[in-house]
């Protein structure tokens, strides 16, 4: 049989983001998938090696708007590891409650596109309506309803005030009725069963072999959260679950992010009600040099930084590793055999964050050429080659 | 002309291009047409194919990957069009005016009718800023009707 190149990308009506696909179909079925991506990268690894330890807190928060606490969770978290210190319990606690909070809203944000993909508007519209609300709750706690920078290394930037708590927590109250609703709705749904239910499995093994993190690994069955393998913050003081699917396919995928909304909530209001007195911040000034990690879950799985100090007020290096990065090869086990019809959903399902991924670009004017890993480890070698010769040592 | 941009403003069919920003800004921009802010009210629609849309929403700082996509969808935009820059990255490439990757500002590359700033500015001041857009056509054209 013939077979045909679908392009889709890198401007369409399906995400907001510029990326590329090219499916390669033998009649309805996916053959082949190729990612471009590259076109969101601005370099900020470099920006922040620019900025002192206070400003890149709030470069990173630019790396991607929905993850936009993950980001700086991860980099105050890498500070810190250089050198020992303790987060007051006060400030860990809003962290968490921050960190949740924005769990919640980036699950009902892909829970909505889900149903804007399948077609299925009215997902798309009780989803977001009732995400305003959450980002009505950042904006209490925080002043924004996006970017809410709060982190700073070594503590927060703003306190809860308390006379804030008790409508903060009518308000979270007041969404569970819907959230049930549209639990109910969207888990026994016949049209969203029909869409879902056995397309795009990962199956346990290649989500091991490929790395996956966050809910696309726990939908296949792989237990694994930062919060439970290495507790940080405050996520080891109160009880909560993880939240696993056994089949892997997109409806697994839904209702793990589903039910995890949930257990957010749970977390939030707890908080909020046994939050600790205290400082908030610990106020230090000098980093000594050093190097340090730190990984989170972010909304998406697990997030990584990594900060080099060389005793100066700004960061030498400085690395991020994004969740999405793991969970787009995936596409590799998910969408070959599949229909076309079906790749929307399933390109979809991982929760795809391209503005994160995209941490280094190589680009040359001149002709299109794309580097391989091969050719960046020769071009390495060779620099150091160079320099060995510049500087006389063998 | 005039009668082809007073038919225009009726709906303003609205594509939304994003050129490398950080999603924030993209996310603001659906949800204005969702419940709380519906901005069709106003007869604006989320049009699928640059062909079907009269308003151009830019977002982002225009990484060199994207230019010259951009200025190729400008080109097949259809005129007359008005084109709508939206945050601090499509208005001055905010924090990113140094990065090696985003060299021009969005206004040197094509054409920009509207700037409306924030990081992200909320949807109601997306909102307003494209109803202003709208009053200030509609007053010129009866100003140039009247003269």
């Amino acid at each position: 049989m013939g077979r045909t190149i679908v392009p889709i990308g890198p401007y369409h009506p399906l995400q907001e983001e510029p990326e590329f696909f090219k499916l390669t179909v033998e009649g309805e079925t996916v053959v082949q998938i190729e990612v471009q991506v590259g076109y969101n990268h601005r370099g900020i690894e470099k920006l922040s090696e620019m900025k002192t330890f206070d400003q890149s807190t709030f470069a990173v928060e630019r790396i991607c708007g929905i993850c936009s606490t993950s980001h700086p969770f991860a980099y105050t978290q890498a500070v810190e590891d250089i050198f020992p210190v303790e987060v007051p319990m006060r400030a860990k606690f809003i962290r968490v409650i921050i960190a949740e909070t924005e769990r919640i809203h980036s699950h009902l944000l892909w829970l909505g596109l889900a149903g804007h993909f399948l077609g299925y508007n009215t997902v798309f519209m009780w989803a977001w309506k009732l995400r305003e609300e959450i980002l009505d709750v950042m904006e209490i706690l925080s002043g924004n309803r996006n970017n809410y920078a709060m982190f700073k290394p070594g503590g927060i930037r703003r306190d809860i005030k308390p006379e804030d708590i008790p409508g903060v927590l009518k308000k979270i109250d007041s969404i569970i009725p819907t959230l049930e609703m549209l639990k109910k709705a969207v888990m026994d749904d016949p049209v969203l069963h029909a869409r879902t239910k056995n397309i795009g499995i990962l199956k346990k093994e290649d989500a091991i072999n490929f790395c996956a993190v966050g809910p696309t690994a726990r939908a296949s069955g792989v237990k694994r959260d930062v919060r439970k393998d290495s507790p940080y913050a405050a996520y080891d003081q109160f009880p909560w679950e993880m939240i696993t699917c056994e089949a892997g396919d997109v409806f697994d995928k839904l209702v793990v992010r589903v039910l995890e909304t949930f257990e957010s909530i749970k977390m939030v209001k707890y908080c909020l009600n046994k939050l600790p007195d205290g400082p908030i911040d610990l106020n230090f000034k000098d980093i000594p040099p050093g190097e340090g990690i730190g990984h989170i879950e972010a909304p998406r799985g697990e997030c990584f930084h990594y900060v080099r100090s060389d005793g100066t007020n700004r960061p030498a290096r400085h690395k991020v590793r994004a969740p999405t990065f793991m969970n787009l090869p995936t596409y590799k086990a998910t969408i070959i055999g599949q229909t076309i019809s079906d790749a929307t959903i399933i390109l979809a399902g991982i929760d795809p964050c391209y503005c994160c991924t995209e941490r280094m670009g190589v680009l040359d004017t001149k002709g299109n050429r794309i580097y391989s890993g091969a050719d960046l480890l020769l071009l390495s070698q060779q620099k150091t080659e160079n320099i060995r010769k510049q500087m006389g040592v063998k | 002309m005039s009668v082809r941009v007073q038919a225009l403003l009726k709906s303003p069919w609205i594509f939304h291009l994003s050129t490398g920003s950080c999603n924030n800004c993209d996310i603001e921009i659906l949800d204005c047409l969702t419940p709380r802010f519906d901005v069709e009210r106003f007869g604006m629609l989320l049009a699928g194919s640059i062909r079907h849309a009269d308003v151009l929403v830019v977002t982002g700082s225009a990484s060199r990957k994207c230019i010259p996509r951009m200025k190729q969808i400008y080109e097949q935009m259809p005129k007359p069009c008005f084109v709508v820059a939206i945050g601090e990255c499509a208005l001055s490439r905010g924090m990113f005016i140094q990065s090696y990757n985003c060299p021009l500002p969005i206004d040197k590359i094509i054409p920009v009718d509207v700037y409306i700033p924030g990081c992200p500015p909320k949807p109601e001041a997306i909102i307003a800023g494209i109803m202003k857009l709208v009053k200030k056509t509609e007053e010129g054209l009866k100003n140039k009707q009247a003269v």
